[in-house]
């Protein structure tokens, strides 16, 4: 990926970013923490990986993504809006009656949302049935999936990735979150999953583990996942819950709260420096 | 009456699965591990490159199902009733409910006619569950010849449907010739003026076999079949209810939030003055046994319709 590539990636991340703190500070409510530090893979996939045109949203033929951890819905509308499949403008109704931004994914109410999720757990096993049927429709296109590293708690997951490889799923990608928090608090204080790799792999995945806001690192994985045959591809991305908002980055707190008017000054300020600083570059 | 053809509604449903499947290549069939017994079977034997395996993990399943349906696909996801509409209950509702998907659950073995598995696997509860979910289409066919045409109108419908079947061989009375099915459409199966036997699955043909002993009696009956326990055809439910005054229902199923209850709603936002009792399982779980005498034990019965119809 060359320099400008990344610099490109960094500002419409960085965009993103500030798309998830208008959006949950008009909401008073919704879901910053996980969403900022999954903003990255939402702007690479959106804008780098994924075979999407926002002016046919139906395409049956396009590529599906599924938040699986569908609380994090704020950062997808944002990378969705940034890329232009409604209007930016509309992410200031998150949350509110009449609106298409529901608080978890709704796909018959928003364009380019592919599932409804938000039930945790879910998502994981819907993608694996999409990449399932394109599979057996003959179809080239591919499936990813996104779910927290707390997520992963959930019994069905294992059921979900059980299925992704005894249909040998190479169509499919799994991205794992692993930004150490959830709502109680840490996991491995909530529940230590331990080695996330090592149990992919048991499961039959080929998997990565990679720095989830480093885009080359991204490319890579996604290379790689799209050239591994016969088995579904897993990612365990680290990442930083809360990254580009400095009293957001790596707290708990920050998991499920909206930034006051204040707060929502000083965060804005944070990321209006950063995107002056890319695009001095 | 020893000379009427038995089918179980699941022999009817895997054959119904087969016979469409020749029609409609985007059908395809999910199992979680009892292919056998909910009869699925018989489709994956003509059909295995269309019928997916999911192993014992029926909540996994149902997603897996709403996602294929959204790649255009038209699937039947298939369990026992207690797992389909009970362990996966809450993957049914968010994962095929709320977001509408074009996927039907199959569910066999519904209620106390199971037998000899017993109370964990009897399932009782599986309307009021799925009745509770928005959009979602209830059917329960009365016997082979309804089963086979529920499963064609399921597949022609578009959105969600849960289609209940037994495991128990029953009586076939319709006429497979001049059958006509409509989901939502409930059937007059003999008309009457004194009381109206409102019934569903297996308990249709009991409840006619009531209505012979109550004309016996001098009591005039009028059947009506439910086979769409939702939508209820509350027409159809208030006509009888304004014509005959009194209604007894009849459900293998618990007598909170079924058939039962779905009946007395509407009779009783009509305001039209009108009697009801219900025959179903008295919010009590099942026991193991064989079915025929299990089911006359917990008043499942022509005998003891014709009784509560009669005292009514």
């Amino acid at each position: 990926m060359t320099q400008a590539e990344k610099r490109d990636l960094e500002i419409k991340a960085t965009r993103v970013r500030m798309g998830i703190i208008e959006g949950t500070h008009a909401a008073k409510a919704g879901h910053p923490g996980g969403s900022l530090s999954s903003a990255d893979l939402f702007t690479y996939l959106y804008f780098k990986e994924m075979n999407i045109d926002p002016q046919n949203p139906h395409d049956p033929d396009r590529d599906r993504f599924v938040l699986s951890k569908g609380h994090c819905a704020p950062g997808l509308y944002a990378a969705l809006a940034l890329r232009g499949f409604f209007p930016w403008e509309e992410l200031l109704t998150l949350r509110q009656i009449g609106s298409r931004l529901q608080g978890h994914p709704n796909m018959n109410m928003t364009p380019g949302v592919d599932m409804s999720t938000g039930s945790l757990g879910q998502g994981v096993s819907a993608a694996a049935g999409m990449a399932l049927a394109a599979k057996h429709l003959g179809k080239s296109c591919r499936v990813y999936t996104l779910l927290g590293d707390g997520e992963i708690e959930e019994g069905q997951v294992w059921e979900a990735l059980m299925l992704a490889a005894n249909y040998k799923l190479d169509n499919l990608a799994v991205v794992i979150d692993k930004n150490g928090l959830q709502i109680d608090g840490p996991t491995k204080d909530v529940m230590d999953s331990g080695d996330l790799a090592a149990k992919l792999r048991a499961f039959g995945f080929e998997v990565m583990e990679i720095n989830g806001h480093d885009y080359d690192e991204l490319e890579a994985a996604f290379k790689k996942a799209r050239e591994t045959k016969g088995r579904p591809f897993g990612i365990v991305m680290h990442t930083i819950k809360g990254l580009g908002v400095s009293y957001m980055t790596n707290s708990v707190e920050w998991h499920g709260k909206a930034p006051n008017d204040a707060e929502y000054e000083i965060a804005m300020n944070e990321l209006q420096a950063k995107l002056a600083e890319l695009e001095a570059k | 009456m020893a000379d009427v053809k038995k089918m179980a509604t699941r022999d009817a449903y895997g054959a119904a699965l087969a016979e469409l499947g020749e029609e409609h290549e985007d059908l395809v069939v999910f199992e979680a591990d009892l292919a056998a017994a909910t009869k699925t079977g018989i489709f994956r034997k003509k059909f295995p490159e269309r019928h997916f395996e999911c192993g014992i993990a029926e909540g996994n399943m149902m997603a897996v199902a709403a996602g294929a349906s959204t790649m255009g696909l038209v699937p039947f996801a298939s369990s026992f009733a207690m797992f389909a509409a009970g362990r996966a209950f809450e993957q049914v509702r968010n994962s095929i409910g709320y977001p509408h998907m074009n996927v039907k659950i199959g569910a066999t073995h519904g209620g106390i006619s199971v037998g000899e598995d017993g109370a964990s696997h009897q399932c009782c509860e599986d309307f009021a569950l799925m009745r509770s979910i928005p959009g979602m289409v209830v059917l329960c066919p009365s016997d082979a010849v309804e089963a086979r045409a529920a499963v064609r109108a399921a597949y022609e419908y578009v959105g969600p449907v849960y289609l209940r079947f037994g495991r128990l061989a029953i009586p076939v009375f319709h006429d497979e010739n001049d059958f006509r099915f409509e989901i939502g459409k409930g059937e007059t199966l003999r008309d009457g003026k004194d009381v109206a036997v409102i019934a569903t699955g297996l308990m249709v043909y009991e409840a006619l076999e009531a209505a012979k002993a109550l004309e016996a009696q001098g009591v005039s009956a009028r059947v009506i079949n439910i086979c769409t326990v939702k939508p209820l055809d509350t027409e159809l439910v208030l006509k009888a209810a304004r014509e005959c005054g009194r209604i007894v229902t009849c459900e293998e199923h618990s007598i909170i939030g079924g058939l039962g209850e779905a009946v007395c709603a509407a009779v009783a936002e009509s305001g039209i003055p009108c009697k009801v009792k219900r025959v179903g399982v008295n919010d009590e779980f099942g026991h193991s046994g064989p079915a025929v005498p299990l089911l006359k034990q917990f008043g499942l019965s022509a005998e003891n319709i014709a009784k509560v119809a009669s005292e009514l």
